[in-house]
């Protein structure tokens, strides 16, 4: 017995030690970036100009200097915001969020599903189980693709990305467009009452009745969970990161300024549609795609196109669509595809015409 | 033991089976791995995240990658 009253605070104060600890290296971890951060531009010019010999002012030039300045650029801020985004998900699952949204009603449920399916973490294979957990659980199916859209539609580290490269207005405008689809596209489909769209077998499963004994979480098991996901997610995307920065330097140096502004610029209606279809069969994610989405618009591309394509791109994923054809008909598939194809429609014309 | 790793086959759930293969080898208990890939049977265990860990019908994890650590604790202390 007494062993078991003194262990907890003897625990505590490793703890307390460990936590003192974290946060100094934190701080000079933060320091030390920054430091780093603001060296980049003159660094990726010496690069370029003083060791590389290459001719100042020329194309290679300048898509050279955009790769050596975005590279450590885009890898740094991606460092940073994968693990903050860690830390603040280990405070959410998909359990709790089923919980949560099981008891709503339909409008607010569509709200709070847009707003959890940006943080609450879970891979894309996963869509299928969470989708019968949710639908067999009873959340409203409508709720449920709120959910499914706002997750791949507002991903957390292409907010973090878009604020670090351009600017909070445009991640205030990626945030806020994306949850006005999720949300509308999940009362739009929730509306058409397709239940019975949905494959047989799953509503057959009896897949609502676990439960499973919460986890006890520490801020130290918190931290560490923030640097999984650094390790699992860079591991991951480091070479979408280093292909689109490419493309982004190409664009950068050798796409002449108005060519942009003609094909995906405000005055051609066609543009917004154009971004849309070529942004579906390219698979890639959010921290590939960022690179990209700021050489074009460096170039005079239009911004409403190009948030177009950027979301149909992370949105609309051919892959994606074949994971959610095992529990979805046809039919819904197709619906899914148009809502959410309308809604960037509307995004993309929307900032078109007001910006 | 009954061990059965849950995943359609992604790289999170090809290094968990990887894991619990390595851990059973380490600490030399008697188990049998199975992985499950099909997603209807996925479904029937009630689980929301792949890849996911069943020992002896018991859930021990869903929706990530376990540590070794964890996983030597549930062979032992079951």
């Amino acid at each position: 017995m007494e062993s078991k009253t003194t262990q907890p605070i003897q625990g505590e104060g490793k703890t307390n030690k460990m936590i003192a600890l974290n946060l100094l290296m934190a701080t000079i971890g933060v320091y030390l970036w920054w430091t780093v951060y603001q060296v980049l531009p003159n660094l990726s010019k010496w690069l370029t100009y003083n060791l590389l010999q290459i001719q100042k002012g020329s194309h290679l030039g300048s898509s050279v200097e955009f790769f050596f300045y975005d590279t450590p650029k885009v890898m740094m801020l991606l460092f940073l915001v994968v693990f903050g985004v860690g830390i603040i998900r280990s405070f959410f699952t998909p359990e709790k969020t089923r919980a949560f949204l099981s008891g709503k009603s339909e409008f607010v449920g569509n709200i709070f599903a847009a707003l959890l399916g940006i943080i609450t973490p879970f891979c894309s294979c996963s869509a299928v189980p969470l989708f019968i957990g949710f639908v067999t659980a009873g959340v409203p199916l409508g709720v449920t693709f709120s959910f499914l859209i706002a997750a791949p539609m507002v991903n957390e580290i292409a907010l973090g990305l878009l604020y670090g490269l351009l600017g909070w207005k445009v991640a205030a405008i990626y945030m806020g467009t994306g949850l006005f689809i999720a949300i509308s596209a999940g009362w739009v489909i929730g509306r058409l009452k397709l239940e019975n769209h949905i494959e047989d077998w799953v509503t057959q499963s009896n897949a609502a009745n676990l439960t499973m004994e919460e986890e006890k979480l520490t801020w130290n098991d918190r931290i560490i969970y923030g640097w999984d996901a650094v390790k699992e997610i860079i591991g991951r995307v480091w070479i979408y990161v280093i292909l689109g920065i490419a493309v982004g330097a190409g664009i950068h140096g050798f796409v002449p300024e108005g060519v942009m502004a003609s094909i995906m610029g405000k005055g051609s209606w066609w543009s917004v549609p154009l971004s849309v279809v070529i942004g579906i069969p390219m698979y890639s994610n959010a921290a590939g795609v960022i690179p990209v989405v700021e050489a074009l618009l460096g170039k005079g591309a239009a911004l409403g196109s190009v948030l177009a394509f950027m979301m149909s791109v992370i949105a609309l994923s051919l892959p994606e669509m074949v994971i959610l054809r095992k529990v979805l008909k046809p039919r819904l598939i197709g619906v899914f595809v148009g809502v959410v194809a309308s809604g960037i429609l509307f995004v993309g014309y929307l900032f078109n015409i007001i910006l | 033991m009954d061990i059965k790793v849950l995943g359609p086959g992604c790289a999170k759930c090809k290094k968990t089976e990887k894991l619990v293969q390595e851990v059973i080898k380490e600490i030399g208990v008697d188990a049998t791995v199975e992985k499950v890939s099909d997603m209807m049977q996925i479904a029937s265990y009630g689980v929301f995240g792949t890849p996911s860990v069943i020992v002896d019908g018991k859930v021990k994890c869903t929706g990530k990658v376990p540590k070794k650590d964890d996983i030597k604790n549930w062979l032992l202390n079951k």
